[in-house]
């Protein structure tokens, strides 16, 4: 401590030290910048460019031994429907799993894309969190899913009569989902 | 049970951690020199904590290695069928996991520090180990209350997400582990630093103790930014070593800072001179660790590194940065003006030139972190901007083409004191290198000005690195002296490696069928085949290319686009052949259509590097400079510190003698 004293008085007395306060301006100005953006809504999702579009041309087979696969021409009779792109090994299907029910519990044909997965896997998850799909059809290197323009899952798309794509909901169905989907399903008679 | 091991352990290093704090704060209450009861509580807390923050991590491990699926992190960030080293690199490859390993090396140093260092006054030692405490809270709050990795699932998943292929690389393996430890060894210069400023007590001294410190950190961060360079050029497949990439930056912004710092720090130690300004990059440079971190975890800014993120997390991180950073700044800005300023000296001195590329390093750093933050302040104003090398190249080269000068002839300066008259036939040969390369390469061809002034600088930089080395005898050459050659020597290595990549790069990007022929840089490349390929968890298309060059043996490429199935995503596997003289860089594309052969065509890309591996070696040199430079003043100050041994033990003896020698002979001793 003494050292420092005798030094202080020895050096000449600071001149101009206002510098010293800079860095802590610099940042004040980055915090309130950060803060302000951090409250800013972000949208981070990709966008089908599909939307508007009739349904690529697809027939994939049965993921199920108890579902028929899916085609396109499933999507032609005059009904809008929701297809939807899930898979076994994805968590957030799970969590959408009860919304899809209540859908189909509405009368809302669901038909469902498997993406990437294998027959028992499908079977054991269906047999334990409900199986709302009257078609599966397994896509096994996501190429409808691509040609969709859907970028992961589990993804939904409302179907109009025609097959054409009306609208894309990404990321799982939560349960104040379910009316604006049911809203589009209806608009896109 | 293991998780839950791991989880108790991180609460009780927490609650030791806040013991550590109150401990070292109330020690300061205690004027220097008297003992003071609370300060026996910080050091064992301080040791004990890393010992528990290490065990958490290893817990979490544990689980990824069995990939135990019912916690909530393995499930999403593993898969069974992930090969068993991934598995391993999964546990950083995440959020939670990466926080946890941050503060597991945060504690792991704080650990070290209270453990291994002695010569501090005892005062500012409890000052530092506060500090280290107050730190290491925020952090263990963030952890618990908002990333708690061991948070397990009410229903465990049946299979795993899988990890981001990108990730599933041996470069991920070292490279983010390496770089924590960079980052995070930084917080014990910064609770240092702050401990010295809060007792008043920057001096030589004190200076010595943290330089180890810096250096340390320096070395890992120097490592850390050359492997992820290597990674990202080989594993990203566009053939570019930087990318100017925000998560890029966040590395490149301590290491910039910590530069400066143990330059400025070397000459506090040796001159007792840059008293403010050594603690005020002392506490930038972690400062800039901590920005680097929000930046990155709490996606305020958008990335090719894509951690997903949410705002509360941010928000969290924020308080702790506002806290830190803010709290640091103010008491720097309040007592920097009762530290002394130090020794003065001239501007053409070894201190002189150290401050101006300490200035120039700063300005390197200011600009890095403006261009990193402008997007942010862009989309502020709803512009969508990204800033990329038409920036950062020239902005920084302004800064930097001085630095190199400076630092080509800053080691050939005495202390204190010097005239330029004196090194003059150094600044003669030095000038007369740097001129002939560029005439050199002017008469080779046209090439861009930066590359062409960077060859010049590395030539004249390479030469003046082993200049502090001539007229002495090799075996007498300190050892830090060694590193400090070896480092400069890594500059200019570097540097010829980023020009020669900058101005000789040749690249053809073709649309070719088996059979056809494509010539870059003087190789000849035949696409011989393009077949599918099994993987452990993905299939790729690979393509066999035989390359060879001036009539030898053909060597055969074999690029890889890999489709990965656990997540779904699509990886490009360059394939490189490395020779002494540069690197040949090839990646296939898309199918391209079918040609007029009637044979199925690919997209090629090709590069031919001219030393481009100089670069990555560079980094070596440089990092390994930093290792014989701690050797050597651990080295020295071991010797030191068993001298002062030997002279207090040949001290005492003496004084012993000279009392025994005082006393009358042949008087008995008084009776009892």
């Amino acid at each position: 401590m003494s050292e420092t004293e005798t030094a202080d008085t020895a050096s000449p007395p600071p001149i101009n030290r206002l510098w010293v306060w800079v860095p802590l301006i610099l940042f004040a100005g980055f915090g309130a910048l950060a803060s302000f953006m951090l409250t800013q809504p972000k949208d981070e999702f990709v966008h089908s460019q599909m939307i508007g579009k009739p349904l690529p041309e697809f027939e994939l087979p049965a993921a199920s031994p108890d579902r028929p696969g899916a085609s396109v021409a499933d999507f032609r009779d005059g009904k809008p429907k929701l297809l939807n792109v899930w898979a076994s090994w994805c968590l957030p299907c799970i969590a959408e799993a009860p919304h899809l029910e209540a859908l189909r519990a509405q009368g809302v044909e669901i038909v469902g894309i498997a993406i990437r997965d294998r027959p028992d896997d499908v079977a054991l998850f269906l047999d334990r969190y409900g199986n709302p799909y009257t078609r599966i059809g397994a896509d096994d290197l996501s190429e409808v899913q691509l040609e969709l323009g859907s970028s992961g899952v589990p993804e939904t798309f409302v179907i109009d009569g025609e097959g054409v794509i009306r609208h894309q909901h990404i990321g799982d169905i939560r349960e104040r989902d379910v009316p604006m989907l049911l809203e589009k399903l209806r608009e896109a008679q | 049970m293991i998780a839950e091991i791991g989880h108790a352990a991180l609460w009780l290093a927490a609650a030791l951690a806040i013991l550590q704090m109150v401990s070292g704060a109330l020690a300061l209450r205690q004027a220097e020199g008297v003992h003071s009861a609370y300060a026996l509580y910080a050091r064992p807390a301080a040791v004990v904590q890393a010992f528990l923050a290490v065990l958490a991590f290893g817990t979490l491990l544990y689980s990824f290695v069995v990939t135990d699926l019912s916690i909530k992190l393995v499930a999403t960030n593993s898969h069974s069928m992930k090969p068993y080293l991934y598995k391993l690199t999964g546990t950083w490859g995440n959020h939670e996991g990466s926080m946890l390993l941050w503060v597991s090396v945060l504690a792991l140093s704080g650990g070290l520090l209270a453990f291994a260092e002695r010569r501090l006054p005892e005062r500012t030692m409890s000052a530092t180990l506060a500090v280290q405490g107050f730190v290491a809270i925020g952090f263990y709050a963030f952890l618990l209350l908002s990333s708690n990795p061991f948070e397990r699932l009410p229903v465990p998943a049946l299979e795993g997400v899988g990890l981001n292929p990108l990730l599933q690389d041996i470069g991920l393996a070292v490279h983010p582990p390496t770089l924590y430890v960079g980052y995070v060894g930084l917080s014990v210069a910064f609770s240092l630093a702050m401990g010295a400023l809060i007792t008043r007590q920057v001096t030589p001294d004190f200076a010595k103790v943290m330089r180890p410190w810096v250096l340390g950190a320096w070395v890992f961060l120097t490592f850390g930014i050359t492997a992820g360079s290597y990674w990202a050029y080989y594993e990203l497949g566009w053939g570019g070593w930087w990318f100017w990439d925000p998560v890029e930056n966040a590395s490149l912004m301590p290491w910039l800072a910590a530069t400066a710092l143990l330059h400025s720090v070397s000459v506090l130690a040796a001159r007792d001179a840059l008293r403010t300004w050594t603690i005020m990059l002392g506490v930038v440079a972690f400062s800039m660790s901590m920005l680097g971190t929000f930046l990155v975890r709490s996606g305020v800014i958008t990335s090719v590194h894509a951690f997903a993120v949410d705002p509360e997390r941010g928000t969290l991180l924020l308080v702790l940065l506002a806290l830190y950073i803010g709290g640091s700044l103010t008491i720097f800005a309040l007592r920097a003006s009762s530290i002394a300023e130090g020794k003065r000296f001239t501007a053409t001195s070894r201190e002189g030139a150290l401050v101006f590329n300490n200035v120039m390093l700063s300005a390197i750093l200011a600009i890095v972190l403006l261009g990193t933050l402008y997007p942010i302040l862009t989309e502020a104003f709803d512009v969508r901007v990204s800033v990329g090398p038409p920036y950062f190249n020239p902005a920084g080269a302004i800064f930097a083409i001085p630095m190199f000068m400076v630092m080509a002839v800053g080691p050939l300066l005495r202390w204190k004191d010097d005239s330029p008259a004196r090194i003059q036939p150094e600044l003669a040969i030095l000038g007369a290198i740097a001129l002939l390369v560029i005439a050199l390469v002017v008469f080779i061809g046209d090439y861009p000005l930066l590359p062409v002034l960077g060859l010049a600088l590395a030539a004249a930089l390479g030469v003046a690195a082993l200049l502090p080395l001539r007229g002495r005898k090799l075996s007498r050459v300190p050892t830090a002296t060694w590193g400090m050659v070896l480092a400069h020597f890594g500059v200019a290595v570097s540097l010829f490696g980023m020009a020669c990549e900058g101005a000789f790069t040749e690249e053809r990007l073709a649309a070719i069928g088996p059979g056809g022929v494509e010539e870059v840089g003087g190789w000849t490349l035949q696409l011989e085949s393009v077949d599918p390929v099994p993987g452990p968890n993905w299939t790729a298309i690979e393509a066999r290319i035989a390359a060879s060059r001036g009539g030898g043996d053909p060597v055969i490429l074999k690029p890889q686009a890999r489709n990965f199935w656990a997540p779904t995503q699509a990886t490009s596997e360059s394939a490189l052949l490395t020779t002494w003289d540069g690197q040949l860089y090839a990646v296939i594309g898309d199918a391209a259509g079918v040609g007029a052969d009637g044979k199925q065509r690919w997209q090629l890309r090709v590069w031919w590097k001219p030393f481009v591996t100089f670069i990555w070696y560079g980094g070596l040199l440089i990092a390994f400079g930093g290792i014989l430079s701690i050797v050597g003043r651990l080295k020295v100050d071991l010797r030191t510190r068993k001298a002062a041994r030997v002279r207090s033990q040949r001290a005492i003896e003496e004084a012993a003698l000279a009392e025994e020698r005082a006393r009358p002979k042949g008087v008995p001793e008084p009776a009892e």
